[in-house]
């Protein structure tokens, strides 16, 4: 018994004619027209998960806001137009993306990638704004150790800073996508998944600020 | 488009398919360019002016709340309900501007994933906050500073 056995024998031609229109037709294959919709409906759903990590920590801060332990509060600690800037500079972000996208159905590659580079810049303004003021509350002795409410805040602030994160490293790697192969079909559909995760952090952003800076200083 | 050209692509097969069948070609990048188009009505990726738009809104929706908490003049318990209030307000534009999400067919199972996490998201917050308060206020009298 040499025979190998080839796990999806005799389904080849199913397979290729799920991604494809026209099984026929050679030139075609590797164009994937179908799977954008599909793959923008499965990366919502990550999104909606998304939502409920970050409902989670906002309730975990919403229950332990007021057990500051006779350390600092809120309206002490937080800067409001320190805050300010760094919405400024996440709304910029949405806007400058959303041109992209528009350059994108367009098909200019260069205005693309210029408006991307500037949505990246206004990205590493906003990180580079929230470790300085995490490194100014640990110097002031408000670290997350401190009390309830500063854990709190560290994780509800600091999740959506990573995810800041892996949105930037995700647009460097984009870069090299769009340098590399310009706007094919499969960098249209990562460019619309990381739009859909840009503007999804804007709007967790919204909540961050609202309940957390504007509420606590309230 | 009366000519052989629209045959359906069953019909496709019977063809010799060397070289010189440019018909079936043509067709085939006629139909690839309708399909596009049908993706461009479907997908909504807005334009410069719902940007623009959806931007303005935002800006505005996020100054008043600033302004509002950073002015003073308003008691916490009257500022909170009108700050949370613009949130959820500027929630919806980014929603709808940047999200490009409405209640067309082809967004329905968007929009059910959505409708569904806002159920979930509903009961963990509400819930979490509603039994950690009556935990405090029945359990633990005089040890929170509960508002």
């Amino acid at each position: 018994m040499s025979k190998t056995i080839n796990p999806v024998a005799g389904y080849e031609n199913q397979i290729d004619s799920a991604y494809d229109h026209n099984p026929n037709d050679a030139h075609h294959a590797g164009d994937h027209h179908d799977e954008g919709p599909k793959v923008t409906l499965g990366f919502w759903i990550y999104l909606m998960s998304d939502c409920i990590l970050f409902a989670s920590v906002f309730a975990t801060y919403a229950v332990l806001k007021d057990n500051i332990a006779g350390g600092p509060n809120g309206r002490e600690l937080f800067d409001l137009p320190y805050v300010a800037v760094e919405t400024a500079l996440l709304l910029i972000s949405s806007l400058t993306y959303g041109l992209a996208m528009i350059s994108m159905e367009a098909n200019k590659l260069k205005p693309v990638i210029g408006w991307l580079a500037i949505t990246a810049l206004c990205g590493l303004g906003f990180m580079g704004m929230e470790i300085h003021e995490f490194i100014k509350l640990i110097e002031e002795g408000a670290g997350p150790g401190r009390s309830a409410f500063l854990s709190a805040f560290f994780t509800l602030v600091g999740t959506h800073g990573l995810h800041v994160t892996s949105g930037l490293i995700w647009m460097g790697a984009m870069f090299v996508h769009l340098f590399k192969r310009g706007l094919t079909p499969a960098n249209r559909i990562r460019l619309m998944t990381l739009s859909l995760f840009w503007h999804f952090l804007d709007i967790i952003w919204i909540g961050v600020f609202t309940i957390v800076y504007l509420m606590g200083a309230a | 488009m009366s000519t052989p050209k629209n045959t359906p692509s069953t019909a496709k097969p019977k063809k010799p398919r060397t070289p010189h069948a440019r018909p079936v070609d043509t067709d085939q990048t006629l139909s690839e360019a309708a399909h596009h188009d049908a993706h461009h009505d479907t997908a909504g990726h807005g334009t410069v002016k719902s940007y623009v738009i959806g931007f303005i809104l935002s800006v505005i929706l996020t100054a008043i709340p600033f302004g509002l908490t950073m002015a003073h003049m308003l008691p916490a318990s009257s500022l909170i309900p009108v700050v949370v209030a613009i949130g959820v307000v500027q929630i919806l534009v980014h929603l709808y501007f940047f999200l490009h999400m409405n209640t067309s067919s082809s967004q329905m199972w968007n929009n059910a994933a959505f409708i569904f996490t806002v159920l979930i998201v509903g009961i963990l917050v509400i819930g979490s906050l509603w039994v950690m308060y009556h935990l405090n206020t029945n359990m633990m009298p005089g040890m929170m500073p509960v508002e």
